[in-house]
């Protein structure tokens, strides 16, 4: 049986793909990475994938917002992506990935949404707690525990068009990891959740739940030695990131 | 066309740069209260319509959930300015832009961006505007201070009377010829004092004499090229010159010390040096496959007037060091050290022309972490250092570390080799950077200089970057140096020095017009780097390069006739023999001199109990917590980090050193730690860079390097070179350099010097303290065996190892008492290296259950940090802490900075191994690790006679260790660290 194919897309400024690639390779999937003006030169090179990932970075220097000139750019492949989704395709962005996703408009699909600057005004690395609210909405949510996973990012607080508009999308259970507490519950507060997203939101899905985008970092936290305090717990036989590559890849097996 | 589209917060949003700009001028003591409202925005100039503007905005460059926009033509030149001006309420607008010919990557995406949309835009410039309400007479001190750096933007205020934006006019093609041979001293030195060029007497009189040979005035453009090469930045000539020393000679001061070391070594039998001394990066053996190579940089005086800026294109530079290393290597960790004046000090002491202490740091922060976190590389180390005699000097080191492939870390050039010029553009950035950092500011230096300022742009490097690994293992070249100090100037004139180079000067790309041939040369414009590549491969890197939207262009080729030819569309404006260039300089003599201080032993204070000494230390801006600086660098990125700088329970423990995976898929790792204490130099240069090296080194051991396999980087930054008494503390560091090296066997690779770092006003001369860092990169077997230093569990055994004397001198406790004098500590080599040597086998047999350095503050604050960082308490004794008789006093024990020392955390069934392992060696138990006692954990010391000499709740030590600096992103980051 062949390998599950994962493409790994950059632009000028990704600077996440090498450790993504390296994921999806440890999840079991064939991954390459991909320059975006060689795929805008050839959309139908998509066709040969079952995972599209948009990884972290600075997109284009994230000059004009982050992940917006991306975004922009990627309005040209609208119909090979569009093929992608309808035929199983499964497509995972990571903060400046989930940036770009918003700002095109393929995330949360239906409402519009932005993501913008932290509420602490600046960039910060930390480790958070996550936790998967609607389990089973989408193979790339990790059901059962909640899970660790660093953030660096200086724009990552999701707004959607109004309040509306995002009770829509957390009835419909699209809102889908939060940032929670050390009781596991979805917190606002500082620094549990480092950029003051509304009930706590890290990552959001598509109707459909084959389009995932979230703030943290998955593929950062794929080997035990990773964590932070690896050190002074017990020992664990991998990182909690993996889960998140590994249900896509067993989905599209 | 000139059109402003501003952008504002939509309402009922926050404000995160109106809430700064209020609270730093409050902070500043200018007066208030202010109430600024930011918004961002653009002008844009072209033949385009205001709803061609408005749809552009809508899509691209607004983002219509949270901010909303306006549009209106500028009002034009001050003369018919008029009707559109918008309505000021309270004071007038303030508009913050760059300065013509000042880098602006948002402007240059925007353009790219509107041209994409079809939109016919000529130029785009990035813009600020502030709407003040606040007392209108600090109005102006608010401008200079808070809102725009004079150096690269320009404010203002009222109408934005512009018409257009246009950045350069035509250049009109002049030889210039100066005239040197008929002058007489005076006059050279005019010639050099007014063009920047920094060139002694000697020097001049060397360059006449040549050109007298050859019977011709040299061109301006040979002149500055042989400043550029001549230059104290590139050249070195005080470390590689003549010193006259208490009556010895010294030839060359690198070559016999620091060098030398390295050389014994080498002929010793160390084995895993490969390329160092020689390339832009020092370069040793990994593992069977890979090499790796680090390099550490200063940038003092263009963060002195631009910090930002100034840091920013600091750690871009040293980026390219390692990508210009070999064939070129991959960046995978970053390090940065400021030394900066105590951020407290009092606004209104500050000399004419010197920026605030807070506002460096809060712009050199940012410099590097906008810098380091666009080009994907962790930045995992550090330190800050605070002296007021960093006001007008602060000290910016930025390093970086790269991995290559093995047999890749040599080049050549080959005569036919095409010199072609990959990356940026060539603009007027940063010219004179090199002579500019080889001289003294002055107060007037912000405004002389201001072009040796520059911004970077990392998304540019960050493509060359990607462009590069993919040609070199293609190997489409065969050299490769990066434009730093110098431009095309220095990287043509030194990878052509043992051939010889012509170069066609109009055929490199330019960021507007107007620039002359000399510019072109000479400019400092960043991110661009030179290679040598064969010509059947030119088309081949042409378009590889193109395939990454990454510019590469053909300047001419290295030849072999030993002249460096410069032309400017045909015109031969440049001459010069290789030779000349680079062996012609007249060897610099300088004397040097040391009076040692006067010794004095300081009579501490008697005190029955010292809690209120350690948590005075904890507060003192070197020991402090450095969180609000090392979370806005992006520690993970590259997915290699397995040390974080912070560490233990709650991820805020002052780690050790960090530890990053080279090669993915592999364990074996490398440590990155540095060592730097001026306060030592003050009173013992020698003792103080024994000290620091030391350091450097228990910093990397102490996480599980092994001892064996340590290479150090030196930074010198001293004060100016001419007084005998400056350089002569600077030669003995070096040879302290040299005696250790030796003894601990850990090579030199790499280094580089910054002289010249005082500041002159109105006759009056600030120097910095002889600042000497020590960069140590070690290297570890398998990071599964890596330490931290946060205690572990309650009933651990603490052992301390190392001897205690009498070492005050210099230290943190007595800066803390304000008491000078004392003996500074010495490093006992042979003692130093058995214990580094017992620690690694230790811990590699499992033993260990965390490890940290005693350092700034000695044995308390060593001890306070373990357990702040371990959220436990400890239960300790001074009884048998391993000291020199006369060290056995509470304050000593306490606060003595002897070098070669650590606390080690060790569970009760392993001691007996451990102090076996240490038999013979200077060792004590110091006491037990301890939970809650009575609700909360306490850290308890009790001294010699047995009473109690500490006593603190760790929650408390921890409070006093935690002190941001609030940079006013958004007071809960600030308080939710006091908070916990």
């Amino acid at each position: 049986m062949s390998l599950p194919r994962a493409i790994v897309l950059r632009a000028p400024g990704t600077n996440c793909d090498e450790e993504t690639v390296a994921a999806w390779q440890r999840a079991g999937a064939d991954a390459e990475t991909a320059h975006i003006d060689r795929v805008l030169e050839r959309p139908a090179s998509l066709d040969a994938f079952q995972l599209l990932t948009i990884p972290g970075g600075f997109s284009y220097g994230d000059d004009l917002g982050a992940g917006r000139i991306l975004a922009t750019r990627l309005k040209a492949l609208e119909e090979a992506l569009r093929r992608f989704h309808d035929r199983g395709g499964l497509i995972l962005g990571i903060c400046n990935g989930f940036q770009v996703l918003v700002k095109a408009g393929l995330l949360p699909g239906g409402p519009r949404a932005t993501i913008t600057h932290n509420d602490s005004g600046r960039f910060e690395c930390r480790w958070v707690r996550l936790r998967a609210t609607s389990p089973g909405r989408s193979p790339f949510l990790p059901d059962g525990d909640p899970i660790e996973l660093p953030v660096a990012h200086g724009e990552g607080k999701f707004v959607a068009e109004s309040p509306e508009a995002f009770d829509a999308l957390a009835g419909s259970g699209q809102l889908a990891l939060r940032y929670v507490d050390g009781s596991n519950r979805p917190t606002e507060t500082y620094p549990a959740n480092p950029n003051g997203s509304s009930a706590g939101v890290a990552g959001v899905i598509d109707p459909t739940g084959s389009i995932f985008g979230l703030m943290p970092h998955p593929e950062r936290f794929i080997e035990f030695i990773h964590h932070p305090r690896w050190t002074r717990i017990d020992h664990r036989p991998e990182g909690d990131g993996l889960r998140i590559f590994r249900g896509a890849v067993d989905a599209v097996r | 066309m000139l059109w402003h589209l501003q952008i504002d917060p939509a309402p009922g949003l926050a404000d995160s740069e109106g809430r700064r700009v209020s609270a730093e001028a409050a902070d500043l003591g200018l007066g208030g209260p202010w109430a600024v409202h930011s918004a961002r925005g653009f002008l844009v100039e072209g033949d385009l319509s205001e709803s061609d503007l408005r749809l552009a905005a809508e899509q691209v460059l607004a983002d219509p959930i949270v901010e909303t926009f306006t549009i209106r033509p500028t009002p034009g030149d001050p003369q018919s300015r008029g009707a559109s001006a918008p309505p000021a309420s309270g004071n007038a607008p303030v508009h913050v832009l760059p300065r013509p010919g000042v880098t602006d990557p948002v402007a240059e995406s925007a353009r790219a961006v509107l041209r994409d949309l079809g939109l016919d835009v000529s130029e785009v410039r990035s813009v600020r505007t502030y709407m003040i309400d606040g007392p209108a007479g600090s109005l102006d001190a608010l401008i200079r201070r808070v809102l725009a750096n004079d150096a690269v933007e320009q404010a203002i205020v009222g109408p934005l009377a512009l018409d257009h934006l246009g950045q350069g006019r035509p250049y009109a093609f002049r030889r210039v010829d100066v005239p040197l041979l008929g002058m007489d001293d005076d006059a050279l030195m005019r010639v050099s004092r007014e063009g920047q060029l920094s060139l002694s007497i000697d020097e001049m009189r060397a360059i006449r004499a040549h050109f007298g040979e050859l019977r011709r005035d040299p061109t301006d453009i040979e002149l500055e090229t042989l400043a550029q090469t001549w230059s104290e930045h590139c050249s070195h000539k005080t470390l590689r010159g003549r010193v006259e020393f208490e009556g010895e000679v010294i030839e060359n001061l690198l070559k016999q010390t620091i060098f030398k070391a390295t050389k014994d070594l080498e002929a010793d039998g160390l084995d895993w040096l490969v390329s160092v001394f020689e390339d832009n990066a020092g370069v040793i053996r990994f593992d069977d496959e890979h090499d790796v190579c680090f390099k550490v940089e200063t940038h003092n005086h263009p963060s002195a007037i631009d910090p930002y800026g100034g840091a920013n294109t600091g750690i871009g530079g040293v980026i390219r060091d390692p990508m210009g290393t070999g064939l070129g290597a991959k960046p995978i960790c970053n390090t940065d050290v400021f030394c900066v004046a105590p951020p407290d000090t009092p606004a209104d002491s500050l000399p004419t022309g010197v920026l605030h202490p807070r506002r460096v740091l809060k712009g050199v922060v940012a410099g590097v972490r906008d810098y380091g976190n666009r080009m994907g590389i962790p930045t995992v180390n550090g330190a800050v250092v605070a002296d007021e005699r960093y006001l007008a000097n602060p000290l910016v080191f930025c390093g970086t570390v790269g991995v290559l492939p093995k047999g890749m870390a040599f080049k050549s050039v080959s005569p036919g080799d095409r010199i072609v010029a990959v990356g940026g553009r060539t603009g007027r950035d940063g010219i004179h950077g090199a002579t500019f950092s080889s001289a003294e500011l002055t107060g007037e230096s912000e405004q002389i200089s201001g072009g040796a300022v520059q911004i970077g742009n990392a998304i540019t490097e960050k493509m060359v970057l990607d462009a590069l690994l993919q040609a070199r293992s293609r190997g489409l070249y065969r050299a490769i140096t990066d434009c730093g100090a110098g431009g095309f100037s220095s990287a043509v004139g030194e990878m052509g020095a043992e051939l010889g180079a012509e170069v066609d000067l109009e055929r490199a790309p330019l960021k507007y017009e107007g620039l002359s041939y000399t510019e072109i040369w000479i400019s400092e414009a960043q991110e661009r780097m030179v290679l040598a590549v064969p010509p059947e491969h030119l088309d081949a890197l042409v378009s590889l390069c193109a395939s990454e939207g990454v510019e590469a262009t053909d300047l001419g080729q290295f030849v072999d006739t030993g002249r460096l030819t410069l032309r400017y569309h045909g015109n031969v404006v440049g001459d010069l023999s290789m030779h000349f260039l680079h062996e012609g300089r007249p060897r610099v003599t300088r004397k040097a001199a040391f009076t040692p201080p006067a010794e004095s032993a300081p009579t501490l204070p008697d005190r029955d109990h010292y809690t209120a000494d350690l948590l005075a230390l904890l507060h003192d801006w070197d020991i402090c917590s450095k969180e609000w600086i090392i979370r806005q660098y992006d520690h993970e990125v590259q997915g290699r980090t397995v040390l974080k700088p912070l560490v233990g329970e709650h991820e805020e423990g002052p780690g050790n050193a960090s530890v990053v995976l080279p090669v993915r898929g592999s364990s074996r790792g490398l440590a990155v730690g540095c060592g730097l204490n001026p306060r030592y130099g003050d009173l013992d240069p020698y003792a103080m860079a024994g000290c620091v090296i030391d350091e450097a080194i228990r910093n990397v051991v102490a996480v599980g390097a092994d001892p064996a396999q340590i290479a150090l980087l030196d930074n010198f930054c001293w004060g100016n070179p001419e007084r005998p008494e400056t350089l002569g503390s600077l030669v003995l560091a070096a040879q302290a350099c040299h005696d250790l090296a030796l003894s601990y066997r850990t090579p030199f690779i790499s280094g580089k010097d910054s002289l010249y770092n005082e500041y002159t006003h109105e006759g009056e001369s600030l120097a910095i303290p002889p600042t000497l860092l020590i960069s140590a990169m070690g290297q570890v077997p398998d990071v599964r065996r890596c330490l931290t230093m946060d205690v572990k569990a309650a009933g651990n055994a603490l052992l301390i190892v190392g001897q205690t004397r009498n070492e005050l001198g210099g230290s943190a406790y007595l800066k803390q008492l304000g008491m000078v004098g004392g003996r500074v500590p010495r490093v006992d080599p042979v003692l130093g290296m058995a214990i580094f040597k017992a620690i690694y086998e230790c811990n590699g047999r499992g033993w260990l259950q965390s490890c940290h350095d005693l350092s700034e503050g000695g044995l308390a604050v060593a001890l306070a940090e373990m357990c702040l960082a371990g959220a436990l308490g400890a239960e300790c004794s001074l009884r048998d802490v391993p000291c020199l008789d006369d060290a056995a006093s509470d304050p000593v024990l306490l606060f003595s900075e002897s070098p070669s020392r650590f606390l080690l955390e060790v569970r009760p069934e392993h001691v007996s191994e451990v102090l076996d392992r240490f038999e013979g060696l200077p060792v004590g138990r110091l006491g037990t690790v301890v939970a809650a006692s009575e609700g909360e954990p306490r850290l308890h010391v009790r001294g010699l006679p047995g009473r109690t000499v500490i006593d603190a709740p760790v929650a408390e030590i921890r409070a006093r260790w935690l002190r941001p600096i609030d940079d006013h992103g958004f007071d809960p980051v600030n308080h939710h660290l006091l908070n916990r």
